[in-house]
């Protein structure tokens, strides 16, 4: 039982990381970027690539990696967003030109074979793979009962440590403040001399690197690399997390990464695996339909 | 190409190979006016893949165990599906946009992960085998998907038209002007769960076998049924039943792309829906995109809500 919390934090601090890129987005642009979970693959993806298949060093292909993934995200403003906020589309286009982003992406990896046109990219095609033991020291403790892997008890100071520094950056700096400011209102804070294109070019820079470095630390952790691992297991889930937090709060989204880590873990300990992913959207549902604000939400704004 | 060449060629030979194909068409036309439904009264709900599971598993458990007529089965599932419908509708409704988005696919998979996945009754993961009564095949559904579009297309034409418009165009202003607000969103959500579900009941009959995946009764399927919706456009409703066609065909309209079909498809889904926020068939008729520097004529797209 110790263990299957321990268990759960670090499972939480990959849903919270993943989240909280997932809530920023919302958060200021009020739409959902459903490739975000692209994005997360694509990390884990690449990295492991690089890895293995061009022989770099963990550390390189890891800064790669998510510099990939950020700029995936000036891909995902340019191709996807900008152009349909330049119409004055509804918010429900932008849901499906990103979905269409990953379905491009996870795409483009799954062809990835040897002789492909993304061999570059990712040669295991549908596969599933792991990192080779060794890419990274990971001294294992035992404590008790309790089995602590370096590669998952780093994964805890990491994701706190940066969810701290982005929420610093969001409260105390300028570019928090520009951000804010264009959360609340874009047309005023165009006025006020903001270049509103460029902090939401940022937005989805910091948030789609936050949503590739969770996807390294995943891939990492445990184990498992394919093209489908933003889609099975983060994509709704984040979705889960963010209403539990409330969205579009980033301190909303920590807590119910780790809560939801929690809910799942309980529920695997006390129905069986079946039920892991109907409690969690059990508990979704009830959260939307109890207090649609979320945890953390404080207001939640008529949105017509 | 060969696909479009025989089309026009051959239509008796073509109908005839790709029997199941023009079914899956017009069961995904008649899940899309559902969606349509839904859309149109201004909710963004996702739940039609979870009214799609109980109208299948209802309509073929009763078959299997009771060995009621289909066409009995068939109404109990509907019912049901409405039952449930309004069950879910109470609670939810009141929540809107995304939120609303994100609590109907709270209710799809906890359907399908807590409750599907868990009964004994419904095989669990391997779903369920049968040889029920396949329901006449291709015409019967394409008879179905004529008659909801037309039954659809008169609603929207009479007073719960205007008041889904009204409401889908500025909710406190439809309150304001009398309109109950929560008994016709709640209308338009029990209609889409009837039509889901025989859409469900129907789908279980073509294929003999009704499979618990995501891509069937899951946040995958909903996706999808979303697509089919905001590519057709949500203005008309024919819309949605056009975006059903020509996802449903992506797979044959791209044939040449081989393996990466899907890289295509989804630049062709962006595409369309960046030079067309509309949707395809929707206003500005024809006119699909007008480059930074030509001059401006036409007012800007209008947004379909």
């Amino acid at each position: 039982m110790d263990q299957q919390i321990l268990n759960a934090i670090f499972i939480g601090s990959i849903y919270a990381l993943f989240a909280v890129g997932y809530t920023l987005v919302f958060g200021i642009l009020d739409i959902l970027n459903l490739a975000h979970s692209a994005v997360f693959m694509l990390g884990a993806a690449l990295t492991y690539s690089l890895v293995v298949n061009h022989g770099q060093p963990f550390w390189i292909a890891a800064l790669l990696g998510i510099a990939a993934s950020a700029l995936m995200g000036l891909v995902i403003e340019h191709v996807c967003l900008r152009p349909l906020r330049r119409r004055h589309a509804p918010p429900i286009a932008a849901l499906i030109s990103t979905i269409g982003l990953a379905l491009v992406i996870v795409a483009a990896v799954e062809q990835g074979k040897s002789g492909s046109l993304f061999s570059w990219l990712w040669v295991d095609g549908a596969n599933s793979v792991a990192f080779p033991a060794g890419t990274v020291p990971n001294p294992t403790w035992h404590i008790g009962d309790l089995t602590l892997e370096a590669s998952k008890v780093l994964i805890i100071p990491i994701s706190i440590a940066l969810m701290l520094i982005l929420g610093y950056v969001m409260r105390f700096t300028q570019v928090g403040r520009g951000l804010r400011a264009v959360a609340e209102n874009p047309r005023a804070a165009r006025l006020m001399g903001l270049d509103v294109d460029r902090m939401i070019s940022l937005t989805l820079v910091i948030s789609s690197a936050l949503g590739g470095l969770a996807g390294i630390l995943f891939g990492l952790a445990l184990g498992d690399i394919s093209p489908y691992i933003g889609r099975d297991n983060v994509e709704v889930r984040g979705l889960a997390v963010i209403v539990l937090g409330g969205m579009g709060s980033i301190p909303g989204a920590v807590i119910g990464g780790y809560l939801l880590g929690l809910i799942e873990i309980l529920a695997l300990v006390t129905f069986g695996s079946n039920a892991r992913g109907g409690v969690a959207f059990a508990a979704l549902f009830l959260m939307l339909v109890l207090r649609p604000q979320g945890l953390f939400g404080t207001r939640l704004r008529e949105r017509i | 190409m060969d696909f479009f060449i025989q089309l026009f060629s051959d239509p008796i030979g073509f109908w005839n190979s790709h029997t199941l194909l023009i079914s899956q068409i017009g069961i995904n036309g008649i899940v899309a006016t559902s969606m349509f439904l839904v859309l149109y009264s201004g909710q963004l709900s996702l739940a039609a893949p979870g009214f799609m599971a109980i109208g299948a598993y209802t309509s073929v458990l009763m078959e299997l165990y009771w060995h009621t007529p289909v066409v009995l089965n068939v109404a109990v599932a509907v019912i049901l599906a409405g039952i449930v419908g309004l069950l879910v509708g109470l609670p939810v409704l009141r929540l809107r946009g995304v939120f609303l988005a994100i609590a109907t696919i709270g209710f799809v998979e906890a359907l399908r992960l807590g409750v599907i996945l868990n009964v004994p009754i419904t095989g669990e993961g391997l779903g369920l085998q049968h040889e029920a009564d396949p329901l006449g095949g291709v015409p019967i559904i394409l008879v179905s998907l004529v008659m909801v579009v037309f039954v659809v297309w008169r609603l929207t034409k009479g007073r719960l038209g205007s008041a889904w418009s009204a409401i889908r165009q500025d909710e406190i202003a439809a309150l304001s002007q009398g309109i109950h607000v929560a008994r016709y969103k709640m209308i338009a959500f029990i209609l889409s769960a009837l039509i889901a579900s025989y859409a469900g009941a129907l789908e279980a009959h073509l294929n003999f076998f009704v499979d618990p995946g995501d891509s069937q009764y899951g946040v995958t399927r909903a996706v999808q049924i979303l697509t089919f919706a905001v590519l057709g456009g949500t203005g008309f409703v024919i819309g949605p039943v056009v975006g059903a066609l020509i996802v449903t065909l992506l797979p044959y309209i791209f044939e040449g792309a081989g393996d990466y079909i899907n890289i295509i498809a989804g630049i062709f889904l962006i595409a369309v829906i960046i030079f067309r926020p509309q949707g395809i068939v929707g206003r500005g008729g024809l006119a699909i995109v007008r480059p930074a520097w030509w001059p401006r004529s036409r007012a800007r797209a209008p947004s379909p809500g």
